[in-house]
């Protein structure tokens, strides 16, 4: 029997029936009396000075309620405070197709949507930058003054151990270009927001967000007015993976819109504008060096990274270091120097998604390891176990690492799979790979700095055996209320169904950062641990001195408090909490969660890395390549997650599934790309996320290591279970056709260049993938020209993102190609 | 915005909102609506059916499939005089009166909901799949819910819950999952 009653049960999620009776209240799904609807008009522009903006013809227009631009908050913002660089709408400059300039409220949805052409900007055209190459080397063109070199946003440079006598050891040295394409979340609820400004001069916000705490601190700073008088309230989030952690114009224009008007004000994005918003994955260029002696032992690793960040920020500095820090945590790495560059171009802002930072260097450094095994004849999966970081141990680069399971995943997906005996041996055209990787359990850090808990939680019991945990975490679908409630029930004797979840509320719950970082299992779930431990103690001493039993005996499970020694002496949880009170008062009992101190180096950058406890991943990918058509399709994906241990195990596999899902969408053709800075593919149907015809046969393994700090042993599941699936497919193509992908994603027409069969040259190649920086494009005057390129398709392009029904129809001949300023008419 | 400029302005052609009767979940309702908002707008925003999702509005995502007359349909592709005298179910019609439809139960068992957001479109996808099909195979299941995307769950987890809501547990009800090393566990301690 398990010495427990809740964790590690098959139990359905404590918010599962109203997701599954239609009855859950996401943000689009509120309805409030005489709410007004709003719209944001859209940059059509990459790069443009804003010289005015006339929005009277609008605000006359039948329906219009209240207008908004960026010079009614013109306070920066932005999600890390150090490199706050964006208003909530833009106010004298555009950096962006799809970037925010206005908003506006009215009494139906159609009314906004049509004010929205009738508010006039008069933009002036500038040089967009869209390529990293461009972006390093062009100062004439600076898409924030305050970037010291060219478009640099941040360079960071770290160097552990003795690297030049690491490579001078080697006896075998790699040199790889890697470079990973951006891709976004694509969550199937759009970001949507209801503002609601009451007649007692308070503000509440019900947000689709992950980060209910950092929204908070923002909307203070841009609206003016004082926390005090702002409530956000989380919604339950249709999906987030990163995409709605930031502050968003649409949360802060309808605030500011419902406070002109004292109307509630919803602002819900079309799919259209969420490609704009993105704040996803970032194209990421990369070098790495490994030297290695003659059995696979890695004497040396230099990585350098090269971030296409886009218009702003986001976290972009977090992003930076995160492609260089977790490098080290899984095998042995003596010495390790890691250059990484983040660049702004005219794109929208890149952010965090699953895997923030690390997902696209752990894709090249499994390729490269791949390739040590090949050139060494090892195999890549007894190889990966021979260099195994060990656990209890610290890194090069000062990372603390406690329970490290990456051996136990590896060993269960090649058991799973028989990967041992197939590898090499497919024929051509099959193939089976392996990858292995890490992640955090939570950020050492938070976001701003300051010394408060990353966690809070409070537990109260009423007096009919009722329990409500309040904590500030956002339910964002990975299973967050369930986490909560599974700990909450274990920890007093309860069963989660008698467990009241409010979270997401800063205004009732008690703060906790956010639902990112994959932190909420490990920092609210020992936060809810330690407030719910306060109320067993009063609850198990009352008991036992009701029961003449000593407390060290005294349990709790199942809705009772009794004698572990003679389980049929007890009392039942409504008695023991009806006693309790009787003793203690009111039973609320408050717990916090702050990380230990130590757990990373004392170097400037070392904030980002440490993690209270890694979690490890392995996967084994099996794939097909069509020799004809060059179609890739992934057969299987066999995951294994070091989740310390499965609290819910339901939960815990769903993660792993839906993570290797998502690895598998990046690697087989999710791209977020651009032309001339208008996204090529802004809809479902041309960014295809995997269908159900699409998906590999999933299977989940769950690996428990047991954390000593975790809460009942448990460390992160949500986003690590991506990082080894990419590589896995990558490795298993070079099994099967002997091509190696260093670059993603593996479609069917670089297969088919690779097979030598895309053309009539038909020359096969062995790699497909950057062999170093392009040489940047330098031809002003075609830029120009691209400036003034207009075409019907472009205009109806820009339609659909600005609202504008016809941009040239409406009035006469559109511009020429090569006029300047064309777009300020 | 200036890509127009022309700042004409003036009363767009008034929109006169039309009477019509819809059957939905059992009940008729008469609404009055503008004649171009589609039967997914109708729904949750005049009749206040908002378990119902839109995930695009265009046809990509299936996040808005309802029944119509049992056939899953978009209903943001749908105007609402097109299924003027038929049964329109949404997922508030899907349990029978208290008890939950076997669907719902499998899928809150097996995870099959994450987020939540798909599920409704979902259910009626896989409701009607079973009602034609009562013992799907995998693959019956991969066509069915083709058209409704899941950006959580990878699918697997939906396909076990259809497969246990299936009579008899569904032919197709091989193991999907869950079929490797099981739980393997290590001391660091």
């Amino acid at each position: 029997m398990s010495e427990f009653s809740v964790v590690g049960r098959r139990l359905p999620k404590v918010n599962s029936w109203a997701h599954l009776t239609g009855t859950a209240k996401y943000a689009d799904d509120i309805a409030l009396p005489r709410m007004l609807y709003a719209r944001l008009l859209r940059s059509p522009h990459a790069h443009a000075r804003v010289r005015s903006i006339d929005t009277s013809a609008a605000e006359r227009h039948p329906g219009v309620v209240a207008v908004v631009t960026g010079r009614d908050m013109p306070e920066k913002m932005g999600i890390m405070p150090s490199t706050q660089d964006e208003t909530a709408l833009a106010v004298d400059r555009v950096r962006y197709v799809g970037e925010a300039v206005a908003g506006i409220a009215a009494t139906s949805e159609d009314a906004a949507f049509e004010a929205l052409s009738l508010i006039r900007v008069d933009y002036e055209p500038l040089e967009p930058i869209l390529t990293i190459e461009e972006a390093l080397e062009r100062e004439d063109v600076k898409i924030h003054d305050e970037a010291a070199r060219a478009n640099v946003f941040k360079e960071v440079h770290l160097s552990f151990g003795d690297l030049d006598a690491g490579f001078a050891s080697a006896d075998h040295l790699r040199d790889d270009w890697y470079f990973f394409e951006g891709n976004t979340h694509a969550a199937i609820e759009s970001h949507s927001a209801v503002a609601s400004y009451d007649g007692d001069g308070k503000l509440t916000l019900w947000t689709s967000t992950q980060v209910p705490h950092y929204l908070h601190r923002e909307l203070e700073k841009v609206l003016g007015i004082p926390r005090t008088r702002i409530r956000v309230i989380a919604t339950p989030n249709g999906g987030a993976f990163g995409g709605k952690s930031d502050p968003f114009a649409h949360e802060f224009a309808a605030s500011l819109l419902s406070m002109r008007t004292k109307r509630p004000v919803k602002l819900t994005l079309d799919r259209e504008e969420v490609f704009y918003a993105h704040r996803g994955r970032h194209p990421v260029k990369m070098r790495l060096r490994a030297g290695v002696k003659k059995d696979g032992e890695f004497t040396a690793a230099h990585l350098q990274t090269w971030l296409d960040g886009g218009a702003y920020a986001s976290y972009g500095i977090a992003t930076t270091y995160y492609t260089g820090a977790l490098l080290t945590v899984t095998y042995r790495i003596p010495a390790y120097k890691f250059d990484g560059v983040r660049v702004y171009t005219n794109k929208p802002p890149c952010g965090p998604k699953r895997g923030h930072g690390t997902t696209q260097p752990r894709w090249a450094f499994e390729c490269t390891v791949d390739k040590i095994a090949s050139d060494l004849g090892l195999d890549p999966l007894e190889y990966r176990r021979y260099i195994l970081q060990p656990p209890n141990s610290r890194t090069v680069n000062g990372l603390r690492i406690t329970t490290m399971g990456l051996g136990e995943c590896l060993d269960a997906v090649g058991r799973a799979t028989g990967f041992s005996r197939t590898h090499r041996k497919l024929a051509r055209g099959k193939g089976i790979g392996i990858a292995g990787s890490a992640y955090i359990s939570g950020a050492g850090l938070p976001i701003y700095w300051n010394a408060m808990p990353h966690s809070g939680a409070v537990v109260k019991i009423d007096r009919g055996g009722g329990v409500t945990v309040y904590c500030g975490t956002s339910e964002i679908g990975q299973g967050s209320d369930q986490m909560l409630a599974t700990v909450t029930a274990e920890a007093l004797g309860v069963l989660p169904e008698d467990v009241h979840v409010v979270s997401g509320d800063t205004s009732l719950a008690p703060v906790d950062l956010g639902s990112y970082s994959s932190r909420v299992t490990f920092m609210a779930g020992n936060a809810t641990m330690e407030a719910a431990c306060k109320l067993r103690d009063q609850l198990l001493s009352v008991a036992a001195e009701a029961l003449a039993v000593p407390v060290e005996r005294m349990t709790a499970a199942l809705r009772r408090v009794y004698d572990s020694a003679e389980p049929a002496k007890g009392m039942s949880f409504v008695e023991a909490a009806n006693l309790a009170e009787a003793r203690y008062g009111t039973l609320s009992a408050a717990g916090s969660y702050t990380p230990p101190k130590g757990i990373g180096g004392d170097y400037k950058g070392a904030g980002v890395g440490p993690t209270p406890a890694y979690s490890y991943q392995a996967a084994v990918a099996e794939v097909t390549v069509d020799l004809d058509t060059g179609v890739l399709t992934v057969d299987r994906v066999v995951t294994a997650h070091d989740c310390g241990r499965a609290l819910s195990p339901v939960n815990v596999e769903g993660q792993i599934e839906g993570s290797a899902y998502m690895g598998y969408g990046e690697i087989s053709g999710e791209e977020q790309v651009f032309r001339g800075g208008l996204h090529k593919k802004p809809s479902l149907l041309e960014y295809k996320i995997p269908t159900s015809l699409d998906t590999p046969k999933l299977e989940a393994i769950i690996v428990e290591t047991v954390d000593a700090e975790g809460p009942f042993g448990g460390k992160e599941a949500g986003e690590g279970p991506l990082n080894p699936v990419i590589p896995a497919i990558a490795n298993a193509v070079f099994d099967a056709i002997g091509v190696r992908f260093d670059e993603t994603p593996i479609t069917a027409d670089k297969v088919l260049d690779a097979l030598g069969k895309r053309d009539n040259r038909g020359v096969p190649k062995d790699r497909i993938g950057p062999s170093g920086l392009a040489e940047p494009k330098r031809d002003p005057g075609g830029a120009k020209r691209r400036l003034g390129f207009s075409t019907e398709a472009r205009e109806q392009r820009i339609s659909r993102v600005t609202g504008v029904e016809t941009a040239t129809g409406a009035t006469g001949p559109g511009p020429e190609p090569g006029e300047p300023g064309s777009g300020s008419r | 915005m200036t890509e127009r400029g022309d700042g004409v302005e003036g009363m767009p052609d008034p929109v006169t909102k039309q009477l019509t009767t819809l059957r939905v979940n059992g009940e008729t309702h008469t609404v009055a609506a503008e004649p171009h908002h589609t039967l997914l707008e109708v729904l949750r925003e005049e009749l206040g059916l908002t378990g119902t999702k839109h995930g695009c509005e265009l046809g990509e995502c299936g996040a808005c499939t309802v029944l119509v007359d049992g056939v899953p349909l978009l209903s943001c592709l749908t105007l609402p005089a097109q299924v003027r005298g038929m049964e329109v179910t949404t997922v508030e019609g899907l349990a029978d009166g208290p008890r939950l439809h076997p669907l719902q139960t499998a899928f809150a068992e097996e995870g099959a909901a994450q987020c939540g957001y798909c599920t409704p479109g979902m259910l009626m996808a896989a409701k009607a799949l079973l009602d034609a099909n009562p013992q799907p195979t995998l693959e019956d299941m991969q066509q069915a819910i083709a058209g409704n995307l899941c950006r959580c769950t990878g699918y697997t987890a939906i396909y076990e819950a259809i497969a246990k809501a299936a009579s008899g547990g569904g032919a197709g009800a091989q193991p999907l999952r869950r079929t490797g090393a099981g739980r393997a566990s290590a001391s660091h301690t």
